[in-house]
This record gives structure tokens, sequence and C-alpha cells, in this order.
């Protein structure tokens, strides 16, 4: 494929807290990480999704101005940003593997719909679904 | 700036959100204050107005609000009855539960089941969790203060 949607970013708190968190913890790995002066372009993907990146952006200059980057860092903070979903083959075993490793999950999986969900969040405030493949 | 929405510290509002996230998970269960300001790492005292600054609702009511959207899932999703859903939802009395929730949703526990049963189309496309935020009931005043403008009114 050639087209399509390349990048998608969520906003977090620390872009070294981030990096940690969704590689080590949630499995993905290190796209691109570039530094030009103070601002950092970091993206990571699911390692069996290599079309897609998803981008670790923090709020702030140069992109924005203080009391823009303080909203958008509350806003994450909050849990208000729009919901992310991860698909798995086995949702209970990835639910053990990454508690784990000590992803803060928000619900324990739950069969329902003929697939199994779970729910967790990143450092930041992120929310994630985890939900198994239906077969 | 005071009381904005952007002036709680960001770090204050992540540890605010962990007890928000530990209700929803467990809403079911008693969340006095001090457990909240437990989980959240503040004082019981600034607990309560730093949640209701920064989610616009008191705890209590945001708690109340997934009693009754559980429970209206579980109406909706199950044949378990009224009786069943109020103690698995939280509440210790079926009085209690009927009332607030018909305070809460305007209507009945048995005409909500009827109703979603009847309208429930499609939902399977979407992730079970949004479908149950989506069917969130708003309360945007004390449940006391709704019942007595409904009660005023009539």
């Amino acid at each position: 494929m050639t087209q399509g949607v390349d990048v998608a970013g969520v906003y977090v708190r620390d872009q070294d807290e981030a990096l940690e968190f969704y590689v080590e913890k949630v499995g993905f790995r290190v796209h691109t990480d570039v530094k030009n002066g103070d601002y950092r372009w970091l993206t990571v993907q699911h390692p069996d999704q290599p079309s897609f990146q998803l981008g670790l952006f923090v709020p702030g200059p140069p992109v924005h101005d203080a009391a823009t980057a303080q909203t958008l860092k509350a806003v994450v903070a909050k849990g208000a940003m729009p919901p992310l979903v991860l698909v798995v083959d086995d949702c209970r075993a990835a639910y053990d593997q990454m508690r784990e490793r000590g992803v803060e999950f928000t619900q324990e999986p739950v069969a329902r719909y003929g697939s199994v969900d779970a729910g967790f969040r990143d450092p930041s405030g992120n929310g994630w679904k985890l939900i198994q493949e239906r077969r | 700036m005071s009381g904005g929405p952007a002036s709680q510290d960001p770090e204050l509002l992540r540890r605010l959100l962990r007890a928000k996230d530990r209700m929803d998970a467990a809403s079911h269960e008693d969340w006095p204050v001090g457990r909240l300001a437990r989980v959240s790492g503040v004082s019981e005292a600034h607990f309560a107005r730093s949640f209701n600054q920064a989610f616009g609702v008191p705890p209590h009511r945001y708690l109340l609000t997934r009693r009754i959207e559980r429970a209206t899932a579980l109406l909706r999703d199950t044949d378990r009855s009224i009786t069943e859903i109020a103690f698995e939802t939280g509440w210790r009395s079926l009085g209690t539960f009927g009332r607030t929730f018909r305070d809460v949703t305007g209507q009945s526990p048995s005409a909500v089941r009827a109703r979603a049963r009847a309208s429930a189309q499609g939902l399977d496309r979407v992730p079970a969790c949004i479908v149950s935020a989506a069917h969130r009931p708003h309360l945007t005043m004390a449940v006391s203060e709704k019942r007595r403008r409904v009660g005023s009114a009539k």
C-alpha cells in the first residue's frame, strides 16, 4: 500500500517516559527518534504493522505557546483524549504480560460481544482499549 | 488563573484520573472520599474540590452515573432481574436503586429495559466501552436538586 494514514500522534508528558512505556512495556519499537534543537520527532510502531507509526509528542514550544501547552497537558492528564485501540490475538495473555511489566490497567479482561477486552493507560493518561480480534 | 480548566497541575490531574478510573473499574464498591483521596495521594479536604474542578462533577455524583450506566447496560444485555442488577451495581436497597434510576434517567428500570431492547441495532461494530460511555447518563445537578425540580414542575 502506498496511500493511507502513515502517522497519528498522541500527546505525552515526557518523551523518555513514553518511549520506555511503549517499547519496554507495550512491545512497540522505535521507528524515528530525531532531535532538532528542543524539538524531538519521536514515533513508535507495532512490530506487526510497519505501515503505521504512532507519534509521541510533547505539547510545548515551538509548536505551542505556554498556555496552550498547559491546556493540552491537562487534557491528556484528565484522560480526555480520544480512545485508542490495540488489537491482540489473546487479550488475557497480553494483559498478563503487560501487567507483569507494570502497565496500569483500568479494566481487567472482560468477555463480551464475542470478544475479550481490557483497558490500560499510558503514564501520561492516554487511554487504550486492548481488544481481542474476533475470529 | 484560578479555577480555569488549565489551572490544575497535570501531575495532580493524572492522579485524580486514577481515582476516577478506580471508580469506573469497580463502581459497585463503596467509594468514600477517604478511599478516593488515598488513590490520588491528596488530602480528603482537597480531594472532592479538586475532582469536581477537574471533571466538572462531584465524585459521589460521578459514581452514581457510572452505576446507572452499568445498570442500564445490564438491563439491556442480560436477562437478570432488576433486583439482581440493583445489588450487583452497588445499591443496598431496591427502593433506592429504582428511585435514583428514575431521578437520573427519567424512566423506570423496566421501561429502559424494554426500550433498549427495541432499539439496539448495529452497536456491535463499536467497542463496548465506547457504547457504554455514550449511554452514560448526564447528571449536571445533584439528584436531590433534580428531584426538587421535577417535583415542583408537576
